[in-house]
């Protein structure tokens, strides 16, 4: 029995707490794209540079305050820098839309003109994040450090495996409740909300009801800015800020995006833990668990991990063209072009 | 012949005389024989993009199974890694290729329902484990020989040349695999399809080291040109460098750079050929037409995804030969080198600037964004020196505005790509 | 004769800078009455609506509306001055529920919907049982229902129906028919474009018969049904 234990412990631990953080914060990037593609109908793949310049933001505005003496612990700082980032992104981005998109808009360019823009749109952003802030790993994290630690787990429990939950974690999980929380009951019960819902299934009803296209597009960078920033701050202050890694994030995120049906939220959100958990599992060496399980005799010497760690990235791009090829739709029949 | 494309393309070539007077007439060589890689890149990119339409955004994959394709034919073969675990390796990926096609036969032959579920999956987890049984112990012998120097199986030991073919081949092949998969999807699909898959090749490049000894790298790599060693130790050669008036490690070095410019214009004029004779034949046009409209085309009776898949391998193919070119120049196999922005992105650039769908365009292109690229970073520097020449040295601001002089490049190339797009979207040289 | 309700009068023109559809075709509805736009294939009927709601250009003529000149102002401005548009396809928001339907119809208006939302369900009555279900989900009828009350929500005194009986059974024809006999009772004037001539043509108060983008017969519904030379042209006799 308590084998049993211990191998949930060790589960939870390796598996299922990282899952649920990343996934969530890949849930939050995911949205972005949704909404992007639902509503103003192209892949924008500036999004995860836009996620680095969010983040970028945050941590400039973190570090002026810690150098005042601002502080709010054991949370760390970067939330108070929050609002700043958003209003720096969202800035940013109804900048990119009026010099950029929206000339394409107007001539009713083909959706692979916007993709090519938004490749544009990416250089620039990656250079102006390099050009700021630099490439390197840059340090934000202030606060408490733990909710729990392994140790104390163990000695609470008195089982041998300890459980661990970074701070951040807990905060990346919260966070993405509440904003999720939020989003849906704006577009269920707002009638913005549903005016945007509306104009993402039928544009020309949309317009002929009297909904403001320009109106639509204003409000949907701003949900995408929050959510960018908010997205890349969770990630940042939980795993790493890096420039260059955003753009990595940029496949699982599409690909998150693209299974869980492009175009509805519901299923981003979805998709984003689908692709987490997978990237988690298929790499994970379960040799602990499988000896916490087992009858000594049977105990496995190799590491039963399906796929080796370096193979996490592509674990998340296989699912995507599988799903590509067999359910293009996705979960949850989003919409194709 | 038109003026305004002659003077376009002398523009450049003074811009790269300018950089041999300026900086030096190596670096102008160097410049010349990537810009002609890079030529031969978007060579590649537009054949997919201008004659089908295709936006494939897989460019760095192929590019990179160029250079594995150079790698294995043209390295020594490491006899004892092959007697350690060659032939079962081979065999493991034989077994793995034929439960594929197993997998896929069931899903063809199978009526949809439980039982054809349950065999699929049956099939492919046996399988799975069979292939790595056999795999897994023949990949850590091979590796164990020789770590430090080898640790992989090395190549057949054929002349370099036979390498840029086989490159190409290899490409073509994994193009067609490809895009027999996702060349269905619709356009922005296919892009996110191709980028992942560029990035698994490139995954599977950095990881099996049995194959491309991974992050360790392949070095060495043998070249079509003399080496400069030989050549500074060649009296025929010593006389020549005298005779010039030139040191003879200079010359040497810019006389197998020409060589390989020499080489690379070869490949480069035989593909432009090809592609231009492609674009004005009957099949040229027909290519057109689908790309202009699909529907039409396919009531009229053409197989659209047979062309689609054609003109994919065939693009992919040239890219391939690019990259197994690229890496007979720099001697290198290095896996990590292989970045999207690089090999893909700016490729995508150099297309769309030069002229989608005109192949001069694509040259143009190649070589323009290219020189950018390249003498963004020093002209940036220059830029930043002259505007902090007012500064105070040792100043937090000036030295911040020196070091981010490199990432000038990303801002540039981002703002050519808008500005072409917004104004002049058909590119420098549009198509006839 | 006083000037009707709505008017299109001897309205030319065509899409973008395409030649003309429509050759002086005059349709005309008054208050509280159905008038009906019949006639073959490529007649040009629903480019006569269209051009009534302003979603192409009328070269020469006009459109006036309660006497108001409306010849120039955009679709979306024709909503506001009490115009209401129900496309032949793709008008209703599938995705979402039928009351969201109905509130997207109404979007324009800022004052209380749920009296006009009461009045739509006393008219569709089905539409009422499933109001929170998601539209796209429901029969085809009822989806032409859901698209009519969504019009009906700005509270138009015009609607234009472009074919509703397209592609709908006979037994659902009948009843979209009676139903808009009701709306046209409560004072708001139907313009409908039609395939189904005949049976349209009994409910129609004024019948406007176009052949080519020109007006070829002009008459109530019942002469017209009457009519030998109508009835051997475009109703089989």
């Amino acid at each position: 029995m308590v084998d049993v234990l211990n191998a949930l412990v060790v589960l939870a631990n390796f598996v299922v707490v990282p899952g649920i953080a990343y996934g969530s914060q890949l849930a939050l990037g995911a949205l972005g794209i949704t909404l992007i593609y639902g509503i103003l109908r192209f892949s924008n793949f500036a999004h995860g540079d836009t996620m680095a310049f969010a983040a970028g933001a945050v941590i400039l505005v973190t570090w002026w305050m810690q150098a005042q003496g601002i502080s709010i612990a054991p949370l760390p700082t970067a939330l108070l820098a929050l609002p700043f980032g958003i209003v720096a992104t969202v800035l940013m981005l109804l900048f990119t839309d009026r010099y950029v998109y929206r000339f394409y808009r107007r001539v009713k360019a083909a959706p692979i003109i916007f993709v090519m823009a938004s490749l544009g749109v990416m250089f620039i952003l990656n250079g102006v994040v390099r050009f700021i802030i630099g490439p390197n790993d840059q340090r934000f994290a202030d606060g408490e450090r733990f909710i729990i630690r392994a140790r104390d787990f163990k000695t609470l429990t008195g089982l041998d495996e300890g459980l661990a939950i970074k701070v951040s974690q807990g905060i990346t999980v919260v966070t993405a409740v509440g904003v999720v929380i939020a989003l849906f009951w704006f577009l269920n019960r707002t009638r913005t909300g549903k005016s945007m819902r509306a104009y993402s299934d039928n544009e020309d009803l949309a317009l002929l009801s009297g909904i403001n296209p320009e109106r639509v597009v204003l409000i949907v960078w701003i949900i995408v800015g929050i959510l960018a920033t908010v997205a890349g701050t969770l990630y940042g202050l939980d795993k790493t800020y890096k420039p260059f890694t955003f753009f990595q994030l940029l496949l699982p995120m599409f690909a998150a995006a693209i299974v869980g049906g492009l175009g509805n939220p519901l299923g981003a959100i979805a998709g984003g833990f689908v692709i987490s958990f997978s990237e988690v599992t298929v790499t994970y060496a379960f040799k602990r668990v499988v000896t916490y399980l087992v009858p000594e005799a049977w105990a496995p010497d190799s590491l039963v991990q399906l796929l080796s760690t370096d193979y996490k990235f592509a674990v998340s791009f296989s699912i995507l063209i599988i799903v590509l090829l067999f359910r293009p739709t996705g979960i949850f029949k989003g919409q194709s072009l | 012949m038109n003026w305004r494309n002659i003077s376009l393309f002398g523009f450049v070539g003074l811009m790269l005389i300018f950089v041999g007077f300026l900086q030096s007439w190596s670096v102008a060589f160097s410049l010349i024989n990537l810009c002609l890689l890079s030529s031969i890149m978007a060579l590649g990119v537009n054949i997919q993009w201008g004659y089908a339409g295709l936006f494939s955004v897989g460019t760095m994959g192929f590019v990179a199974l160029g250079g594995v394709g150079a790698v294995v034919t043209s390295m020594p073969a490491e006899t004892e890694a092959w007697q350690a675990g060659g032939l079962q390796v081979i065999g493991a990926l034989v077994f793995a290729a034929l439960v594929i096609v197993g997998a896929i036969q069931i899903w063809k032959r199978m009526a949809p329902g439980r039982r054809r579920t349950v065999s699929l999956i049956l099939l492919l987890v046996v399988g799975f484990f069979i292939y790595r049984y056999l795999f897994d112990p023949a990949v850590e012998a091979i590796e164990k020989v020789n770590p430090a120097g080898a640790g992989y199986l090395g190549g057949l030991g054929l002349p370099v040349i036979f390498g840029w073919i086989v490159g190409g081949l290899l490409a073509a092949g994994a193009a067609w695999l490809i895009g027999k998969i996702s060349l269905g999807l619709r356009s922005d699909y296919l892009a996110i399809a191709t980028l992942g898959i560029s990035e698994i090749i490139i995954f599977i490049m950095k990881n099996e080291d049995w194959l491309t000894r991974g992050v360790k790298n392949v070095n060495g790599i043998p070249r079509p040109t003399a080496y400069e060693v030989d050549l500074q130790v060649n009296p025929g050669f010593l006389d020549w460098a005298n005779w010039l008036g030139i040191d003879p490690v200079t010359l040497s070095s810019l006389y197998v750079k020409a060589s390989y410019a020499i080489l690379f214009v070869i490949v480069l004029a035989i593909i432009l050929w090809m592609s231009e004779a492609a674009l004005k034949s009957p099949w040229g046009r027909m290519m057109r037409a689908i790309r202009d409209n699909e529907e039409a085309a396919e009531a009229m009776g053409k197989d659209v995804t047979k062309r689609h898949l054609q003109v994919f391998v065939i693009g992919s193919a040239v890219c391939g030969i690019a990259g197994a070119m690229l890496v007979s120049l720099d001697g290198l196999l290095t896996p990590t080198a292989y970045q999207p922005l690089r090999y893909t992105f700016l490729i995508w650039v150099m297309v769309i600037v030069g002229g989608s769908g005109n192949n001069w365009g694509s040259v143009l292109g190649g070589f323009l964004i290219w020189f950018l690229w390249i003498e963004v970073e020093p002209m940036g520097l220059w830029l930043m020196n002259v505007i902090t020449s007012g500064m105070a040295d040792g100043s937090g601001l000036k030295e911040h505005l020196l070091e981010s002089a490199a990432h000038m490049r990303l801002l540039t190339m981002g703002a050519i790509l808008l500005l072409v797009l917004r104004f002049s979207p058909r590119g420098l040289i549009p198509e006839k | 004769m006083s000037e009707p309700f709505l008017i299109g009068d001897r309205m030319s023109g065509g899409y973008g800078k395409g030649p003309n559809i429509l050759h002086d075709c005059t349709v005309a509805v008054e208050k509280g009455e159905i008038a009906v736009i019949v006639g073959p294939n490529g007649a040009g009927k629903s480019t006569a609506m269209k051009a009534v709601f302003g979603m192409l250009d009328v070269r020469e003529g006009a459109v006036r509306l309660d006497g108001e000149d409306i010849t120039h102002l955009s679709p979306q401005d024709r909503v506001a001055k009490g115009m209401a548009f129900v496309p032949q396809t793709s008008n209703i928001f599938t995705s979402m529920t039928v009351e969201e339907n109905l509130e997207m119809g109404a979007f324009l208006r800022r004052d209380d919907i749920s009296g006009t939302m009461e009045q739509v369900y006393t008219l569709f009555p089905i539409l009422k049982d499933k109001r929170r279900q998601a539209a796209g989900e429901l029969s085809g009828g009822q989806r032409q229902q859901v698209a009519v009350g969504r019009a009906l929500m700005t509270q138009p005194r015009l609607l234009m129906l472009d074919e509703p009986t397209a592609g709908v059974s006979p037994i659902v024809m009948d009843e979209l028919f009676d139903r808009i006999i009701e709306v046209a009772r409560t004072g708001i004037s139907i313009l409908m474009v039609e395939q189904n001539a005949r049976q349209a043509l009994a409910i129609a108060d004024k019948g406007y018969v176009l052949v080519q983008g020109a007006n070829r017969y002009t008459d109530t519904g019942a002469a017209l049904l009457a009519d030998p030379e109508v009835r051997k042209s475009f109703l089989g006799g």
